[in-house]
C-alpha cells in the first residue's frame, strides 16, 4: 500500500481536533497531578503515623499498579457506587492520580533539598505547620523541581492514547475511527506518531530553556 | 452467582501471558539497551547517529502508537506479526530505548583513570569492556532496570487492546459476561501489584549480589 497525500490532507482537521483534545486532557490532568502530587508528598511526611502509612501505601500501590486498569476501575467500576463520570472526567482524575504519585516523589526530593535551618528558623519564629509549609517550604523546595514536573508533563502527554479505551475522542481515537471507516492504517497511525514525535521535540527544547530558567538543582 | 472458579482461571491465565510479555519484553529491552547505549558511546560516527535516532524516536513516540503501528501498520508493509510478537516487540523496543539512557550514564561514571589504566595494560576494546567497565557499571544501572521492568509491566496492560488475552483483556471478559465489575478489576490490580512487588524484590537481591565484594571500591 502506498502513502497517499490526498488522503493525509483529508483527515488532518480530524486529526487536529483529536489532538486539540488530548493537549486539553493534557494540562488538566497535569493541574490535577501537580495539585494532588503536593498533597500526597505533604501528608506522606505528616508526623501521625496514621496518615503517613496509608498514603504511603496509596502512593506505591497506585504506581505499581497500570494505569490503563486504574482508568477502567474508575469508568466501570465507580459507577456501581453511584458516582458516574463523563469520559473526560474519569480520564483526567486517573491520569491525574496516577502521575501524582511520580509528582510525589519529584516534590519529596525538593522538600528534603530545603536547608534543616529552615525548619527551625520556622519553628523558633512560631509558625504553625501550615504556615510553615505555605511561607517557607513549598516557596522554596518548589521552583528548582520545575524542570523535573515538566518532565512528567511530557510523559503524560504520551499516555494519553489510553485514554482512547474509556471512549475519549482524542488524537488516538479519531486516528482509529478514521483507520477502521476507511481501512488505511498507514496513514493515520504515522500522522499520530509524527504528532507525537514533533510534539516531544518542542518540549525538549521547552524542558532545556525551564532547566535554565529554574534548574540549580535539577542534575 | 455464575461459576467463579472458571472466571479465576481465565484471569489467571491472563497473569500468566502478562508475565510472559514482561519477561521477553524485558529481555529484548535489555539487549536493546546495551547495543544502543554502547551505540551511543561507539567511535564510528554512524553507529552513534543510528543509536540516537533509535533512543530519540522510541522515547518521543507513545508506547501506545508504536504497538499499533506494529501491529496494523506493519502487515501493509509485508510484516505481519502476532500479537503476542507485536507486543514484545513494541513493548521491548519502547523500554529499551528509556533503559538504553541508563547503560549509557552508568558507563560514563566509571571513573576515567579506569580507562586510562585499561590503556595502560593494552586491553582491546572489547576486553575492556567485557572485564573492567562494564562490571563496574552494571551496579549502577540495577536499580533503575528494576523501576523500568515495572515499568514495562504496567505498559503490558496496553496489548489488551490489540486483542491479546493478558490480564486486562481477560478481566474485561468477566466484566462482559458477569456483569460484576469490582471484583475482576480489584483482583487484576492486586495482581499487577503483587508482581510489582516481586520484580522490585527480586532486583534488589540481585544488587546486593552484584554489590557483594565492592564494598570499599566506591
Amino acid at each position: 500500500m502506498e502513502w497517499d497525500w490526498t488522503f493525509v490532507a483529508e483527515i488532518m482537521p480530524t486529526l487536529l481536533q483529536g489532538l486539540r483534545l488530548t493537549l486539553l486532557v493534557t494540562l488538566l490532568s497535569a493541574v490535577v497531578a501537580a495539585g494532588l502530587g503536593l498533597a500526597f508528598a505533604i501528608l506522606r511526611r505528616s508526623e501521625n503515623r496514621l496518615i503517613a502509612a496509608p498514603v504511603g501505601l496509596v502512593i506505591e500501590f497506585i504506581r505499581g499498579t497500570p494505569l490503563l486498569v486504574q482508568l477502567y476501575f474508575i469508568f466501570y467500576v465507580l459507577p456501581d457506587i453511584g458516582i458516574v463520570l463523563p469520559p473526560l472526567a474519569a480520564g483526567v482524575i486517573g491520569m491525574g492520580l496516577h502521575y501524582a504519585t511520580y509528582t510525589a516523589e519529584v516534590y519529596r526530593a525538593g522538600i528534603e533539598n530545603v536547608p534543616r535551618g529552615q525548619w527551625e528558623a520556622a519553628r523558633a519564629t512560631n509558625l504553625t505547620p501550615r504556615q510553615t509549609w505555605i511561607h517557607v517550604i513549598v516557596p522554596q523546595a518548589v521552583p528548582p523541581m520545575i524542570p523535573a514536573l515538566a518532565n512528567y508533563l511530557i510523559a503524560m502527554f504520551k499516555e494519553t492514547p489510553l485514554l482512547s479505551a474509556i471512549t475519549v475522542l482524542e488524537l488516538m481515537n479519531q486516528a482509529k475511527s478514521v483507520a477502521n471507516s476507511s481501512y488505511r492504517y498507514i496513514e493515520p497511525m504515522t500522522m499520530v506518531g509524527m504528532f507525537f514525535l514533533a510534539m516531544s521535540l518542542v518540549s525538549v527544547v521547552i524542558l532545556r530553556w525551564l532547566e535554565h530558567r529554574f534548574g540549580r538543582l535539577a542534575k | 452467582m455464575a461459576d467463579w472458579s472458571g472466571y479465576l482461571n481465565l484471569i489467571l491465565q491472563g497473569a500468566l501471558v502478562t508475565a510472559q510479555l514482561t519477561i521477553y519484553g524485558s529481555a529484548l529491552a535489555l539487549v536493546a539497551a546495551f547495543l544502543a547505549g554502547m551505540g551511543r558511546l561507539a567511535p564510528w560516527r554512524a553507529v552513534r547517529w543510528l543509536s540516537t535516532l533509535y533512543i530519540e524516536f522510541f522515547r518521543g513516540t507513545s508506547i501506545y502508537v508504536q504497538l499499533f503501528w506494529a501491529y496494523f501498520v506493519l502487515p501493509f508493509m509485508g510484516i505481519t506479526l502476532s500479537p503476542l510478537a507485536a507486543g514484545i516487540l513494541a513493548l521491548g523496543l519502547n523500554v529499551g530505548a528509556y533503559a538504553a539512557e541508563v547503560v549509557r550514564g552508568a558507563i560514563l561514571s566509571v571513573p576515567r583513570d579506569q580507562y586510562e589504566a585499561t590503556v595502560a595494560l593494552n586491553l582491546t576494546g572489547a576486553q575492556r569492556m567485557r572485564h573492567v567497565i562494564v562490571p563496574q557499571a552494571l551496579p549502577l544501572m540495577l536499580p533503575t532496570f528494576g523501576n523500568n521492568a515495572i515499568e514495562l509491566l504496567k505498559a503490558t496492560a496496553v496489548v489488551s487492546l490489540i486483542s491479546l488475552t493478558d490480564m486486562t483483556f481477560q478481566a474485561q471478559i468477566v466484566r462482559a459476561q458477569t456483569g460484576n465489575t469490582l471484583i475482576p478489576f480489584a483482583m487484576i490490580l492486586i495482581l499487577y501489584f503483587a508482581m510489582a512487588l516481586l520484580i522490585s524484590a527480586g532486583m534488589r537481591s540481585l544488587e546486593r549480589r552484584m554489590t557483594r565484594g565492592l564494598d570499599g571500591v566506591r
